[in-house]
């Protein structure tokens, strides 16, 4: 019992470090690497939404693109005055629609539950991919709320004093400009996800998760609502979505409905399988390395052979970010189908792992 | 009528070459239950090296042609072998479908990299002649593109259903372990399966690129993209249904275009999105597409 108590003594200074870090690096790095910060967490909390519902569910979904945008969209109805002629617009505080854009995301996925629950695995998948161009369709379409094809922009969001465009305020020394306001706003919500989501795994609710990806027959006959949970999963799942949405739109501050697409769809995909189809620490170890590494090859690509700058010669960093993406994909699923979280799991020394721990499994 | 008659019509000789590329989705979900999500780029890969060897290297059509089916298939092959054989052995199918999702996103970005702003032709030789029927023109492509499609599609139902190998790939896709008893050798089917699939879609591909569309170019990703809903409406393990699903599909599309304006209500990109729908509906009522086996462990 000894070494279970040492682990859990680690456990939290490393907890108490990574909050410490949180805080502390808006402080000393460059706005840059903030706002990217600030994506990789409104990203990983989309990323666990869907890790939920695939990874704990084993409920393939191709629509999480379509309930981000709803939660975007949602979030720029309620925020925005209504009468400055850039479309419909409730007018209600920024800070408020947060909330109720997030609720009308969950509604959205309660709506679609039903097809949800009768559905599982691929062919759940393959309904919802129909989601994303239905989506798409509908933000060219619905031009008093979305701008059309030319898109709209979402309103700031304003907590007192500090706005999501910048203010002028100090707090210990530390400027609080739009990138750290950010920065904050989004590691505070990605904290609350993430440990109301480990909360609920570790729950009843968890273990009917998991019951039912991997047995749903005897999940059944052991009394395990299938199709409620179901629905309960795709519900969070959407609400998470939603909240990852409204973070975006404020972060990327104009919304087109280009953005919404396919490939939102599958960078959401791409992000917990690389980073671990089954944990929280997955999800946002895909974000990091999916969002960061286009970030990064961007900056630091012309340092390697053949990369080369944008518009110059060699591939591009985009092009290049792109390609190790999708690469990043497969090698993954054929060499460490539990993800990165899952190799590193593997890597650390047996004595310093929790007795009792399920063994990473992988996807089927 | 007039119209209408030339929009079905089109619709048909469309959904045809849909038809062809959901085949090969078919095919590959057929024999390793994997639907393969690269199929689309694959076509525009194969599309590319023949439209590359014709302009590029000015080989005749026919030269160009075989060589880009050529080195699909055995793109296939080795997609094959490399790729997903890691995840036969374990039948993780869904990470098997992620992973050609990942293949995909490379394959496309090279591609698109690759064609640029570029229109490309494939060399059909049959150009933009048309034909009158039904006091309609038809490109003569378009009447190829059907023409190939009826003689490949009852060609394959009839090798599925009568020779050796059509009875050991369905033996394989269901229950590869029996099978592989009863003396199939399941890399074998998989493989030429893998290579039948990816050399469909280049023909497939080629009839999409000539006249009347204007050539290979960066759209033709998505198109082709069509042939996923196309082989789901018919049903993923089902020939027939890939033919239907692919008329379906064609016919929904060009129709929705053709009366877009009597339709301006639901917004003018609404063809792109009228296949999902259509696939939405479909399996809200069966599952399985409208041919497909259905699964039958039900709680």
């Amino acid at each position: 019992m000894s070494k279970f108590r040492d682990w859990r003594g680690r456990r939290w200074v490393i907890l108490a470090a990574v909050v410490l870090l949180g805080l502390a690096l808006p402080a000393i790095l460059d706005p840059y690497w903030i706002q990217l910060g600030a994506l990789i967490f409104a990203a990983s909390i989309g990323s666990i939404g869907l890790m939920l519902l695939f990874g704990r569910v084993g409920q393939l979904s191709f629509g999480h693109s379509f309930f981000l945008a709803v939660g975007a969209y949602s979030y720029v109805w309620i925020a925005s005055p209504g009468n400055d002629g850039s479309g419909w617009g409730l007018g209600l505080p920024s800070l408020l629609a947060i909330p109720l854009a997030m609720g009308i995301a969950a509604i959205a996925g309660l709506i679609f539950s039903p097809i949800a629950s009768r559905m599982k695995g691929l062919t759940l998948g393959l309904a919802t991919l129909s989601l994303v161009f239905i989506g798409v369709w509908l933000l060219n379409t619905l031009e008093p709320l979305t701008g059309g094809y030319n898109g709209r922009n979402a309103p700031p969001l304003q907590i007192g004093a500090f706005s999501s465009l910048g203010s002028n305020i100090s707090v210990l020394g530390v400027p609080i400009g739009s990138a750290q306001f950010l920065w904050y706003v989004t590691l505070a919500l990605l904290a609350a996800v993430g440990a109301f989501t480990v909360t609920l795994l570790k729950g009843r609710i968890g273990r009917a998760f998991t019951a039912i990806r991997d047995a749903e027959v005897h999940a059944a006959a052991l009394g395990v609502e299938v199709a409620r949970y179901r629905a309960i999963a795709f519900t969070i799942s959407s609400a998470y979505a939603g909240l990852a949405g409204v973070l975006l739109a404020i972060i990327i501050q104009r919304l087109t409905p280009g953005y919404w697409g396919l490939s939102l769809t599958l960078s959401y995909l791409a992000m917990i399988v690389i980073g671990g189809l089954r944990s929280v620490s997955g999800a946002i170890v895909g974000a990091v390395v999916v969002m960061g590494l286009p970030a990064v090859l961007q900056l630091y690509g012309y340092a390697i052979p053949g990369v080369g700058s944008e518009g110059g010669t060699g591939l591009g960093p985009a092009v290049v970010a792109q390609v190790a993406y999708g690469a990043v994909v497969v090698v993954v699923l054929m060499f460490a189908p539990d993800g990165l979280v899952g190799l590193l799991a593997r890597l650390v020394p047996k004595r310093w792992r929790v007795s009792g721990e399920v063994p990473p499994t992988s996807v089927r | 009528m007039i119209e209408f008659t030339s929009l079905i019509v089109n619709g048909i000789s469309v959904g045809a070459i849909y038809a062809l590329v959901a085949l090969g989705v078919v095919i590959i979900f057929k024999s390793t239950e994997i639907v393969n999500f690269a199929h689309p780029s694959l076509l525009v890969f194969g599309t590319l090296i023949v439209a590359t060897a014709y302009n590029g290297l000015h080989l005749p059509f026919y030269v160009a042609a075989i060589a880009g089916v050529g080195i699909s298939a055995l793109l296939g092959v080795a997609i094959d072998r490399v790729l997903v054989r890691p995840f036969y052995k374990k039948r993780a199918i869904i990470a098997a479908g992620i992973m050609t999702i990942g293949l995909s996103i490379v394959i496309d970005t090279l591609t698109t990299n690759q064609i640029g702003a570029q229109i490309l032709s494939a060399g059909n030789p049959l150009g933009s002649s048309t034909i009158s029927i039904l006091s309609t023109s038809i490109p003569l492509a378009r009447l190829a593109a059907l023409a190939t499609a009826i003689v490949l599609l009852m060609a394959f139902y009839l090798w599925l259903q009568r020779s050796d190998f059509g009875v050991a790939m369905r033996a394989a896709a269901d229950d590869p372990e029996t099978a592989s008893l009863m003396g199939v050798r399941l890399s074998r089917v998989t493989m030429i399966s893998w290579a039948i699939a990816s050399a469909l879609a280049v023909v497939a591909g080629i009839f999409l690129v000539s006249y009347p569309s204007a050539g290979l170019d960066v759209s033709v990703g998505a198109v082709s993209l069509q042939a996923i809903p196309a082989a789901i409406i018919g049903g993923l393990d089902s020939t027939t249904g890939a033919v239907v699903g692919g008329l379906a599909v064609g016919l929904t599309q060009v129709l929705t275009l053709g009366y877009q304006h009597q339709l301006a209500f639901l917004g003018l990109s609404f063809s792109q999105a009228a296949p999902y729908i259509l696939m939405l509906l479909v399996l809200l009522i069966r599952p399985a597409g409208l041919f497909g086996t259905k699964e039958v462990s039900r709680v």
